[in-house]
């Protein structure tokens, strides 16, 4: 992915601020570097300001301060129609009155190509999109899964050095966006354009992209690849946003290299690894994913250990999800497959659960972390 | 596919007749409201402008016998004296001075031939006019002798005409040579005018109308609606007013011209009022609102990434406006240019006021002869033809630009 020379990173946000108001910060000190070929995706609740930094990196919205580089070039005070940053936006954008041949077009005859090179372009990406007996007709003529495909088509034609999506397949059903989702990967593995992908979809995000952000409250409370982001989340924001996590609450007993150990609320003593925690009888939450917890019998003396009151249970099919519940009244979730290792429970009964220590975080003390 | 038995479609089409009928029951007091307020007007307006029965009601029994009349030479003296008799008896009646108004419409000059004629012909006693009537006629004037004084006579009794659509066209039925334009050109000129007048009102508006649109639509909304009251304002203000404001502000020694004065930039006054800037400048300002209204409420609902998308790919803020923005903004522009067009081709009061005689328009022609004039079969006939125009401009806009694409909100 790093093709550059030197190991400066294609595209830079530094200490990126934004306010609409001049009274609250909707982006406080975003920093991110994007390698050239990258795919990233900005992941975070609605209103968390993902859209802000799409609109300040396309030239919409004025950076209040920090700065944008691409390629190492300053381009705040570029004009937007300079920038040669392509957008998908979230409700297409297409030209109602252009047919989808003139729509694709446009960006290259805003570029003074001759004809027989725009039709011949054009022809190539309708081609690619595989809408080739659609050149004539106008968007809303087409469905919205076709629809989306011109607009990421038309987004592409210029050979942008970066394309932007915002929340590009938040207008379809959900079989679409799983075809749409394979179909922009596709492209992307074809042509090895630059991605800079928004969305509150969190499948969506972690089948995607090479690396994700996950936005909250203006900041970036992690970056780092999908596996990354599940398996050692940062905080617990990060921890409940992606995925399922059950979560455990006690004190730091003991601080080793890159674990500790806690003691739980209900006495118990467990490790964990370290992640934004640590100090000696601080506060913390041990999270754990459902499916990391097991019944005991398969573990052996390894793990951690919790005991717990079986509640109830849900057939799902390929899994089976158990509700537990502590003797101080955590739920926890188990994700047990469908195969034969489940022990007969009955509503009451009091089993240990086990995991391993290296499948447990250490996170921040606070239930819902509010990072102001 | 499963098929209704006949009781089952019976039952379903009187359920759906019965619904239809009282969604109907709900428009009746409407469609009656219409009926007597538009279509029965309009109706009688055309109904008026081509029936004409007074000269027919005033001297029946001459119009009868002149029906027999071959057309050359002067009617046969019978006829004349069932002529003189019925003179006789509108003069007693004093109504001799209507058939005298009606015949000079016909031919000019008739008016004062005719009334005295009757003055003379009313002096005369039930003897002498059996006696000597016919000469007593012949007398009074001598265009009672000529064979064109008796032919205009017919045809103003004629009961059905198209004489008015010939007068607003400024055509004339010649005795001889058949239609022929009239030597003063007054109405075509008039609808010329008014045409042109529209269109420049239409075209200010537009002017003054778009930029504002597009500045409010992309104001936050609750500022854009305290400025959209503004526009609205003059609304809630009397026509009437804003017009006699113009007056002020316009005439000799008005506002602007005291004030250009004052500051030495001009010596004399300009003569501003009555004359068709007058007009066009009031009118502008009163129709201003029917521009901005559907172009602002078109321009709200167009999602500003349309532009940005346009922006992304390339073009420069212009281009992208001229090609992108303003082809979304057509359908608004469009429904705001018929609106204001068709309301200032018929605006009445406002160059009534501040026109003058330059800055007339046809309805001012149309209210003339209802009022002053008396003849409101013109009336009619001037304004079924303003009907017409107005139908065939929307016939050719729809054909050129397509009404299916105006679009008020
Ligand atoms: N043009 C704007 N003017 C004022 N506030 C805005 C504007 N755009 C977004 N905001 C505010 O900024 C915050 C972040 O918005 P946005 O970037 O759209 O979030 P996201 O895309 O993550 O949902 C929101 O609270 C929103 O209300
Ligand atoms: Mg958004």
């Amino acid at each position: 992915m790093d093709d550059q020379a030197g190991d400066r990173p294609f595209l830079q946000f530094r200490n990126v601020k934004k306010t609409y108001d001049h009274k609250t910060l909707v982006v406080k000190d975003f920093n991110l570097d994007v390698a050239k070929g990258e795919f990233i995706t900005l992941l975070g609740p609605s209103g968390s300001g993902k859209t802000t930094c799409l609109m300040m990196l396309a030239g919409f919205e004025d950076v209040t301060s920090g700065e944008i580089l691409i390629d190492g070039r300053q381009v705040t005070s570029i004009a937007p129609y300079r920038r040669n940053i392509g957008m998908v936006f979230q409700q297409y954008a297409l030209f109602p009155h252009m047919t989808i041949r003139e729509n694709l077009g446009y960006p290259l005859k805003i570029r003074k190509q001759s004809r027989e090179q725009i039709d011949q372009q054009v022809e190539q990406y309708l081609a690619l999109i595989e809408l080739q007996h659609f050149g004539g007709r106008y968007p809303a003529q087409l469905s919205g899964g076709q629809r989306q495909r011109v607009a990421l088509a038309r987004a592409l034609i210029f050979n942008p050095d970066i394309v932007l999506m915002d929340e590009p397949l938040g207008a379809l059903d959900k079989k679409l966006r799983e075809q749409m989702q394979f179909e922009i990967k596709r492209l992307h593995d074809q042509l090895g354009f630059t991605v800079i992908y928004v969305t509150h979809d969190q499948t969506e995000a972690l089948t995607m992209s090479d690396r994700i952000a996950v936005f909250d409250q203006g900041v970036v409370q992690q970056c780092a690849p999908p596996h990354v982001l599940y398996e050692r989340p940062a905080n617990l924001f990060v921890a409940d946003f992606i995925g399922e996590s059950n979560k455990l609450r006690g004190a730091i007993e003991a601080v080793e290299a890159d674990s500790v150990r806690v003691r739980l609320e209900d006495g118990g003593l467990v490790s964990a690894l370290k992640a934004n925690c640590c100090d000696l009888g601080q506060p913390t939450t041990v999270s754990i994913r459902p499916e990391k917890l097991t019944f005991t019998e398969r573990l052996g003396d390894a793990g951690n250990r919790v005991r717990a009151r079986f509640v109830t249970s849900h057939y799902v099919g390929e899994y089976i999800r158990y509700h537990f519940e502590t003797a101080n009244g955590s739920e926890l979730v188990v994700k047990n497959m469908n195969d034969s290792s489940a022990p007969p429970l009955a509503p009451g009964d009091e089993i240990a659960l086990a995991w391993l220590p290296q499948d447990s975080q250490a996170l921040d003390g606070q239930e819902a972390p509010k990072p102001v | 596919m499963t098929i209704l038995t006949r009781a089952e479609a019976g039952q379903a089409s009187v359920s759906r007749r019965k619904k239809r009928l009282l969604a109907f029951a709900f428009v009746v007091p409407l469609l009656l409201f219409l009926l007597l307020s538009f279509v029965a007007p309009i109706a009688s307006m055309l109904w008026r402008s081509v029936y004409h029965p007074t000269v027919a009601e005033l001297i029946p029994i001459t119009l009868e016998r002149l029906g027999q009349w071959d057309g050359t030479g002067t009617p046969e003296p019978a006829t004349l004296a069932v002529f003189v008799e019925e003179l006789h008896g509108l003069a007693k009646e004093r109504r001799s001075g209507k058939l005298a108004e009606e015949l000079n419409r016909t031919q000019a000059g008739m008016s004062s031939m005719v009334k005295s004629t009757a003055r003379r012909v009313g002096r005369l006693s039930p003897e002498e006019l059996q006696q000597q009537g016919v000469q007593t006629l012949l007398d009074a004037h001598r265009n009672w002798s000529r064979t064109e004084t008796w032919l205009a006579v017919q045809r103003a009794g004629q009961v059905y005409t198209y004489n008015y659509y010939l007068t607003a066209l400024d055509l004339e039925l010649h005795p001889e040579h058949g239609i022929q334009a009239r030597d003063t050109e007054i109405y075509r000129q008039l609808y010329a005018k008014t045409l042109k007048m529209a269109l420049a009102i239409t075209a200010l508006c537009a002017l003054l109308g778009y930029p504002l649109a597009y500045y409010l639509a992309s104001l936050p909304s609750n500022r854009a609606n305290l400025l959209l009251v503004l526009v609205l304002l003059p609304f809630w203000t009397s026509l009437l007013v804003r017009t006699t404001a113009w007056i002020a502000l316009l005439q000799t020694n008005g506002v602007i011209n005291s004030f250009l004065q004052g500051i030495g930039l001009i010596a004399a006054p300009f003569e501003m009022l009555y004359t068709s800037f007058a007009t066009v400048l009031a009118m502008t300002h009163i129709l201003l609102p029917f521009m901005i209204l559907p172009l602002y409420s078109v321009m709200r609902g167009i999602d500003p990434s349309y532009l940005r998308a346009a922006l992304s790919l390339g073009a420069r803020p212009l281009p992208a406006f001229a090609r992108i923005y303003f082809p979304m903004t057509l359908p608004g522009l469009s429904a705001g240019a018929l609106l204001v067009f068709i309301i200032s081709v018929g605006y009445y009061i406002t160059p009534a006021l501040v026109g003058g005689t330059d800055g007339q328009m046809i309805s001012n022609i149309i209210a003339f002869h209802m009022q002053s004039s008396n003849n409101w079969e013109l009336a009619a006939a001037l304004g079924s033809l303003l009907l017409a125009l107005i139908l065939l401009l929307y016939w050719v806009y729809d054909r050129f630009v397509g009404a299916g694409s105006i679009k008020l909100g």
